[in-house]
């Protein structure tokens, strides 16, 4: 046991754990961000709007993760040279972080619309009737509900996010599996026990994710 | 209206039938010219004319399913129209966009289901339009909500949330807020069909006091009592179309079409 112990305080897991959570925290901002505008786009009255999001929508949530992610390594790095750092290994970062982006923001939209439909097509027709245009209606009397109606399913696209994390190992961003691949190489003897250490870590970061999501949705449910 | 000259519900409540309303003025409001609207192979409304003038209370009554509630929903476009014309104080509809957003601000719109906003309070419920459409500060947004709520008689609940209040209550706010925008017109679609019986009047009894003021007004209802007291017309549809318009008193003693004849045998024995 303590020889176990040894061999795990050799390598650096946190620092591991914190690229997977750096991760996650970008590309949960993004996405979300980039599923909001999406979900507005797929309710909007505009058809080739709606056109546009649910496309979108159709698209990535239907393409392998994994093939996105090498998309972005070797099309859009390699062939046409996109650079999002000036730094080698932070560029992969961040090719990863929009990978993940563009591939949950398919997932934050579908959870959003998901408390799009909570909320009582009255509240849209009494906002349209006081005179506010579509976007003011949704900001200020629709997404509001929305987002408080879709918080459990917008915390488990936040789970299945920080999961996915592990996806970016596929373009060798040095987070947690390829770390725990490195480790079991090393440490032949202790295959299961490097891998219920890594699987424990993600639980410790994923269950607090859950119990908060949970709290709020009922915390922040709108009355009727 | 204006908001100053507001006189308390309370006195209006108990005032008879005899009180003098406004007559209204001659001068048209809202018009609408042959329009003509489908749902599929449904044909919801059929070659209406209707012209609503200023000051105007016009109930309109009618089967379910007549068309009513979507006669009203194109006045403000909620539904577009398929042909024909509908003048707003003599400007046509607005297809879309930030005009059509001003002309909605115009005409107020009383919904059966109330339709508060359920995450704002009673307030915000009522200075959100003034604020966000007609750009009123804050401050004197504030001041003519809680006059409003004042006058409908919600004032003290003004922090609470939509879903902490009864039906009546709920319905008194939507009428303030569509006050709010200061409308040229409100429509009402049966406001008062979702409410507890013992809460009808003290709903109705705003509307009253509206139609006193000289609001023009249409209203959806089946309230035979408000109609005979404040209506100066009352439109009678059946499938999609106008069938007749007369005063109240004529047509609830008189009516000449077999089709109001059978509408009114059965509300009356119920
Ligand atoms: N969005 C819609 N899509 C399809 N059909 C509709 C839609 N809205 C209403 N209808 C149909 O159009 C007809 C007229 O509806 P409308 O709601 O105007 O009737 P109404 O006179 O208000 O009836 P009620 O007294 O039941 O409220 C009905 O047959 C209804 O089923
Ligand atoms: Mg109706």
């Amino acid at each position: 046991m303590s020889d176990f112990l040894e061999v795990l305080s050799t390598y650096d897991i946190a620092g591991a754990f914190w690229v997977n959570i750096r991760l996650a925290f970008f590309a949960g901002i993004f996405g979300l961000a980039l599923g909001t505008v999406l979900a507005l786009m797929r309710v909007s009255p505009v058809p080739s709007m709606r056109a546009i999001g649910s496309g979108y929508v159709t698209l990535f949530r239907n393409t392998p993760l994994t093939i996105i992610m090498v998309f972005c390594i070797s099309v859009l790095w390699s062939v046409l040279g996109l650079r999002l750092s000036s730094d080698f290994t932070a560029n992969f970062f961040w090719l990863a972080v929009l990978a993940l982006t563009v591939y949950h923001a398919a997932f934050f939209c579908e959870a959003i619309r998901s408390g799009v439909n909570t909320v009582p097509v009255g509240q849209a027709e009494a906002a349209r009737a006081i005179g506010l245009p579509f976007l003011a209606a949704a900001r200020l009397v629709i997404f509001p509900q929305a987002f408080r109606g879709a918080i459990a399913p917008l915390g488990n696209t936040l789970i299945a996010l920080i999961k996915n994390t592990t996806v970016a190992a596929a373009v060798s961003v040095p987070e947690v599996s390829i770390l725990m691949k490195e480790m079991i190489e090393n440490n032949g003897n202790y295959v299961v026990p490097i891998f219920m250490a890594i699987a424990v870590g993600f639980v410790v970061i994923v269950i607090p994710v859950g119990l908060v999501t949970t709290f709020l949705s009922q915390r922040l449910a709108v009355s009727r | 209206m204006s908001v100053e000259d507001v006189t308390p519900v309370a006195d209006q409540a108990t005032g008879d039938a005899d009180e003098r309303f406004p007559a209204p003025s001659r001068e048209p409001l809202i018009v609408l010219q042959d329009v003509q609207k489908h749902f599929g192979e449904l044909h919801v409304l059929r070659d209406i004319d209707l012209t609503v003038h200023k000051g105007e209370v016009v109930v309109v009554l009618g089967p379910s399913g007549s068309g009513k509630s979507t006669l009203c929903r194109a006045i403000n476009r909620l539904e577009p129209i398929d042909s024909g014309t509908i003048l707003l104080d003599g400007e046509p509809l607005p297809l879309e966009g930030k005009p059509l957003a001003r002309l909605r601000a115009d005409v107020g719109m009383v919904f059966q289901s109330f339709n508060l906003f359920a995450h704002k309070t009673i307030l915000e419920n009522v200075t959100l339009g003034p604020i966000k459409v007609k750009r009123m500060k804050p401050a004197e947004a504030k001041e003519l909500a809680m006059q409003l709520l004042e006058r409908v008689g919600v004032a003290n609940q003004a922090h609470k949330l939509p879903a902490q209040l009864s039906g009546g209550q709920q319905q008194r706010v939507a009428i303030a807020r569509a006050l709010a925008m200061q409308p040229k017109a409100i429509l009402f679609d049966e406001p008062t069909s979702a409410l507890d019986p013992e809460m009808v009047n003290e709903v109705l009894d705003v509307m009253v006091s509206l139609a006193r003021e000289g609001m023009t007004m249409i209203v959806v209802t089946h309230e035979m009592g408000f109609a005979r007291k404040a209506a100066d017309r009352v439109i009678f549809m059946a499938d999609g179309q106008i069938v007749e318009q007369a005063e109240p008193d004529a047509f609830f003693t008189n009516p000449r079409s077999d089709r109001a004849k059978d509408f009114l045998g059965k509300i009356l024995t119920h």
